[in-house]
């Protein structure tokens, strides 16, 4: 028979979770409140086929326009009886979807550009810097408009052309951070022991400067976020019967007088996640970039 | 100096150039504006004689050529629908979108900077508290959003204002709130922090240390340095006079370039939309222009830098 010490385990364990709590309470209650807002959102984004009680094209013609707060529709429902609690829920997973993918679009682009940029200096440099230059100068959103509006509205045009705002900030800053990183110690190390260009650029210098760039999405994400519901706002963006926040934003507007609840609830939900994205965005880059330290 | 001022003219040239092809290309690679002018059931006939007379019929780079070579001898092309000068539709409609934007730029610069450098001198305080809420208010609540809201309390549930139409001067009171509340917020966070980093600065030190009065701290020796960022942002306020009132003027029926925009990407009125986008290029352009040679006069250090 032998003795098991187990009586460390649970110490350690403890120490963890201590310091677990500790860590979370150095969050400040605002950021702390994001957090939980965005996972809430991202539940919701994976998980809406399974939580919303109706389909979002079911209607209850008996129920139109219906007062929040009745316990068959808990949000009221809209001028054809379709529940609102499901159609925000749905509109919710659209939304962030959607900005989900421009973001990582915009920030894969930009960085490959701003990459070439470092690596090949002389005219791809200039080049890539025009571009970036070209993109700032532009109207974004009337651009969109027109090209929306001219090749009709589809979800994967809405992705694309979306992916294509704010990219030109990952460029500059990859380019930036990518120049003082080659002339490190490490990057010339490991071009020295025979390192691929794309080895030296993906391995090791994008780790280095990851955060920053990461710092650089919570920014662009609420706006590509405004940017689409502004779009579905003015009828370009999500086509019904699909809906997205904007979507739902822009229908409501018709009801403003007898039926505000259609509209408040998914203007509630767009100000919650922009809020709760830069109010952790803020404190992930003070965290973060080593430069504001 | 003069090197420096003809690269930033030049480049300007190009960014309005690399727009109007952009928009060219786009606009008309992306379906036939006959079929939406004339409707779906026309004989084949019309279709052909419509794209004849307009010249669609054409090829992309002979169109692109003539439309260049037309908009340097000032001719800036012919509305589809109306049958006007489309510059001249255009140029229309421009007083009733300024009379929203002009006001509503003169509240953000008004109130945002004062407040922003306010809340910078005392930090901590409720009005630095309260900076920092109506900034990030201004940054996430959407331009629609607001205007609805405003709509929701003022006119449906208060009946105090009118919620559409360019009637009265009260019409215009909703619209121009609208835009301005976001900008205040977000002028009034850049002023601040600006002026944050340039009060921690060692000649700001220097200054206090040799007993200047601080009235003259802040006002010679802080705001002048603090005035580069914050004339970036106002200047891209100012680029913005044209484009940021698209969504504001289709809330509150304004009847400005906006809902023309709008009205003549519905109808592909080629000519009347590429017209917009040239001057909401113009006036973004022409207004970074400005900034970039204010920095010159503001921060003599960037005019050095650039002389090499």
């Amino acid at each position: 028979m032998t003795i098991v010490d187990t009586s460390r385990q649970p110490a350690a364990e403890m120490s963890f979770f201590t310091r677990f709590i500790k860590q979370v309470r150095k969050v400040p209650f605002s950021v702390g409140f994001g957090i939980a807002w965005l996972a809430a959102m991202v539940f919701v984004a994976f998980f809406a086929d399974l939580i919303r009680p109706y389909g979002i094209t079911a209607m209850d013609l008996r129920a139109r326009l219906s007062l929040p707060g009745n316990p068959a529709h808990l949000l009221g429902t809209d001028e054809l009886g379709r529940d609102v609690l499901s159609r925000l829920l749905q509109s919710i997973r659209v939304s962030l979807a959607i900005a989900f993918g421009a973001t990582i679009i915009s920030a894969v682009v930009g960085t490959t550009l701003g990459f070439l940029a470092a690596k090949f200096r002389g005219a791809v440099e200039h080049f890539v810097l025009v571009l970036a230059d070209f993109q700032a100068a532009l109207p974004f959103l009337i651009m969109s408009l027109a090209v929306l509006a001219f090749f009709g509205s589809s979800m994967p045009l809405l992705i694309g052309l979306m992916g294509f705002y704010g990219w030109e900030r990952y460029a500059r800053i990859a380019r930036g951070l990518a120049i003082s990183a080659s002339a490190q110690g490490y990057a010339a190390a490991v071009v020295q022991l025979g390192a691929t260009p794309t080895r030296v650029y993906m391995k090791h210098i994008l780790p280095n400067v990851a955060s920053t760039l990461i710092v650089s999405m919570t920014l662009t994400f609420p706006e590509i976020i405004l940017m689409e519901s502004g779009l579905s706002f003015l009828g370009l963006g999500v086509q019904p019967p699909e809906t997205s926040l904007g979507n739902m934003v822009g229908f409501g507007r018709e009801y403003l007088t007898r039926a505000p609840w259609i509209m408040l609830a998914p203007a509630f939900v767009i100000m919650m996640t922009t809020l709760s994205i830069s109010l952790v965005g803020d404190w992930l880059r003070d965290k973060l970039d080593p430069t504001l330290r | 100096m003069l090197r420096f001022v003809s690269t930033r003219i030049l480049r300007a040239l190009i960014t309005i150039l690399a727009v109007l092809t952009f928009a060219f290309v786009v606009l008309r690679m992306s379906g036939d504006p006959a079929q939406v002018m004339l409707g779906p059931d026309v004989p084949q006939e019309s279709v052909d004689a419509f794209r004849k007379a307009w010249g669609l019929d054409q090829p992309l780079w002979i169109q692109y050529l003539a439309y260049i070579k037309a908009i340097f001898t000032g001719d800036f092309g012919v509305s589809m629908r109306d049958k006007a000068s489309a510059m001249q539709l255009v140029i229309e409609r421009i007083p009733a979108t300024l009379q929203l934007t002009i006001p509503a730029l003169f509240l953000k610069v008004v109130i945002g900077i004062p407040a922003g450098v306010y809340a910078a001198l005392h930090r901590q305080s409720a009005v630095d508290r309260g900076v920092i809420l109506a900034a990030i208010f201004g940054f996430t609540i959407p331009s629609f959003v607001m205007g609805l809201l405003l709509v929701l309390i003022f006119s449906i549930t208060l009946g105090l204002l009118p919620s559409g139409g360019q009637d009265t001067w009260q019409h215009g009171i909703l619209p121009t709130l609208t835009m301005s509340i976001g900008g205040i917020g977000i002028l009034a966070r850049f002023s601040r922090s600006a002026m944050i980093e340039v009060m921690g600065q060692p000649y700001i030190r220097t200054a206090s240390a040799k007993g200047m009065p601080w009235q003259d701290v802040v006002w010679r020796h802080a705001l002048p340095n603090a005035a580069v960022p914050i004339v970036t942002i106002v200047g891209f306020m100012v680029g913005s006079l044209i484009a940021g009132a698209v969504v504001v003027e289709s809330i509150f029926s304004w009847p400005g370039i906006g809902r023309l925009l709008v009205v003549s990407v519905t109808n592909r009125d080629l000519a009347v939309v590429q017209c917009i986008l040239l001057m909401i290029a113009a006036t973004m352009v022409v207004s970074n222009l400005i900034v970039d040679l204010l920095y010159g006069w503001l921060d003599p250090r960037l005019r050095a830098q650039s002389a090499h």
